[in-house]
């Protein structure tokens, strides 16, 4: 744990609401440099909004989110040069089916960070060996499997050189004989000491991989801990009835 | 003479004349879609912006076209608005100005719902992938999201084309030069009454026809790439 005490998000007091509907309740919460963080509960439970208030995809309704030192709830942020720094992988991939697999990896830094095109490429076939698709460097994305897509989605955001990644419950829409390559590419991620912040119904996966793991239900986190603490040993009786159901 | 013969050489004798309305019509369809386009994105981009009185502007703008009768806005631009005030009148502007001018604003109406669900109909998805790789909006909208658009676009601006060129026909009312108005000739200048409106009419759906084949090939190749 002590290595791991430099804060690289900080989340105060953060409130969402979608109409009259309260989905954040006030959640005040820190990721650490390095650390792996798993979200876990209910659908409904507000996990998925909480992680996309982290990079603002979801404008949060009150509170702050303080990535790096900068309150980038604030307005006057350029937010697009944050996002650059926060890679985010989602359910249904949304990669870009209009691009093939090279340009989907290279689009964002040449138009963005003003990388060359020699160089962007360079490094897109340093992260397509990574992750094994580089038969795939000139296909489009209708030609891969859902692994390969998300694969494909996950170096896409790599190649920002992000200084976290956000996980969107990522394998929740693959088929089940594909869930196992794309947990290994985040595995190795995190083993190489990127900074995770992990939304999934993969428990096996959560509690392996974690440093600490947060339950929410209804807006808050209730418990959080170590992947001991919260799957072996919860105190919550939210927390003990939830894994009840799912382990 | 029968039914058929007798059309048929109405159609025959007159066919540089038949000619000349059909480009005519193709000509007029053509520059209204064109700049119907051109303010259609206008008004799309006005519609979906997020600041509320220009996209309350937008929208009443494309429901009082889209709910009044063109005949009765071409007689507007026709009567009205050329008298509309001493500047306007000032200029001086032919009639067929006017008349092209309501046809474009007809149509950009009709586009400008065509670009906006084009651009709607792109995945959420694609634009919260787009900015959370810090992409910023400009590029977003025109990298991500309208390459995608484009393919809903195309075949309904086809489709667009393939009514304008039937609504075009109103304008012979206002002496355009079109397929219609060869009727008014025809009939005025050699007392035939019937006939010509079978050539046309004829010559209309040989050209829908035709482009709607075109629109369906078009619709087929673009989304091969999905």
């Amino acid at each position: 744990m002590t290595k791991m005490q430099e804060s690289l998000i900080q989340v105060k007091g953060l409130k969402k609401n979608f109409g009259s509907l309260e989905v954040l309740k006030g959640i005040d919460e820190e990721i650490h440099k390095g650390e792996v963080v798993s979200i876990i509960g209910p659908s409904g439970s507000g996990k998925s909004t909480f992680l996309r208030c982290l990079n603002l995809l979801e404008v949060p309704t009150a509170g702050e989110v303080i990535f790096e030192g900068v309150d980038i709830t604030n307005k006057k942020v350029n937010i697009d040069k944050h996002r650059q720094k926060i890679g985010m992988v989602f359910q249904h991939f949304n990669v870009f089916p209009h691009l093939n697999v090279l340009k989907n990896i290279t689009i964002t830094p040449i138009l963005e960070k003003k990388v060359s095109p020699e160089e962007a490429e360079k490094q897109a076939d340093k992260l397509l060996a990574m992750v094994g698709l580089s038969d795939k460097k000139y296909e489009y994305p209708r030609k891969l499997s859902g692994g390969q897509k998300q694969r494909l989605a996950i170096i896409r955001a790599l190649a920002m050189e992000p200084d976290v990644m956000l996980f969107d419950e990522p394998t929740s829409a693959l088929d089940p004989e594909m869930v196992k390559e794309v947990l290994d590419v985040i595995r190795d991620l995190a083993e190489k000491g990127m900074t995770c912040v992990i939304v999934t119904h993969e428990m096996g996966f959560a509690k392996q991989i974690s440093d600490r793991v947060f339950f929410m239900d209804e807006g808050i986190i209730q418990e959080k801990g170590t992947p001991e603490e919260v799957f072996d040993h919860p105190k919550n009786p939210r927390t003990i009835e939830f894994l009840s159901k799912v382990l | 003479m029968n039914f058929f013969q007798e059309i048929f050489e109405v159609g025959w004798r007159f066919r540089a004349l038949f000619l000349e309305g059909a480009l005519g019509t193709l000509q007029l369809a053509f520059i209204t879609v064109f700049f119907g386009c051109l303010l259609g994105i206008f008004i799309a981009l006005m519609k979906m912006s997020k600041f509320k009185p220009l996209s309350w502007i937008a929208t009443a703008y494309i429901s009082v076209i889209r709910g009044t009768p063109m005949l009765v806005q071409l007689f507007i631009f026709y009567l009205f608005v050329p008298q509309m005030s001493p500047a306007i009148k000032a200029l001086d502007l032919p009639e067929y100005f006017y008349v092209t001018l309501c046809l474009i604003i007809n149509s950009s109406a009709y586009v400008s719902e065509i670009i906006r669900s084009g651009i709607q109909a792109v995945d959420k998805g694609q634009t919260e992938a787009a900015r959370s790789l810090g992409m910023s909006k400009r590029n977003t909208m025109i990298r991500i999201v309208l390459p995608q658009a484009i393919k809903n676009i195309l075949p309904a601006l086809g489709n667009e084309f393939i009514m304008m060129i039937k609504e075009t026909s109103l304008a012979s009312t206002f002496y355009l030069n079109e397929l219609m108005r060869t009727r008014i000739v025809l009939q005025s200048t050699y007392f035939l009454t019937w006939q010509p409106l079978f050539v046309i009419a004829f010559i209309y759906f040989v050209m829908t026809t035709i482009l709607s084949k075109g629109v369906s090939l078009l619709e087929k190749r673009l989304s091969v790439s999905d």
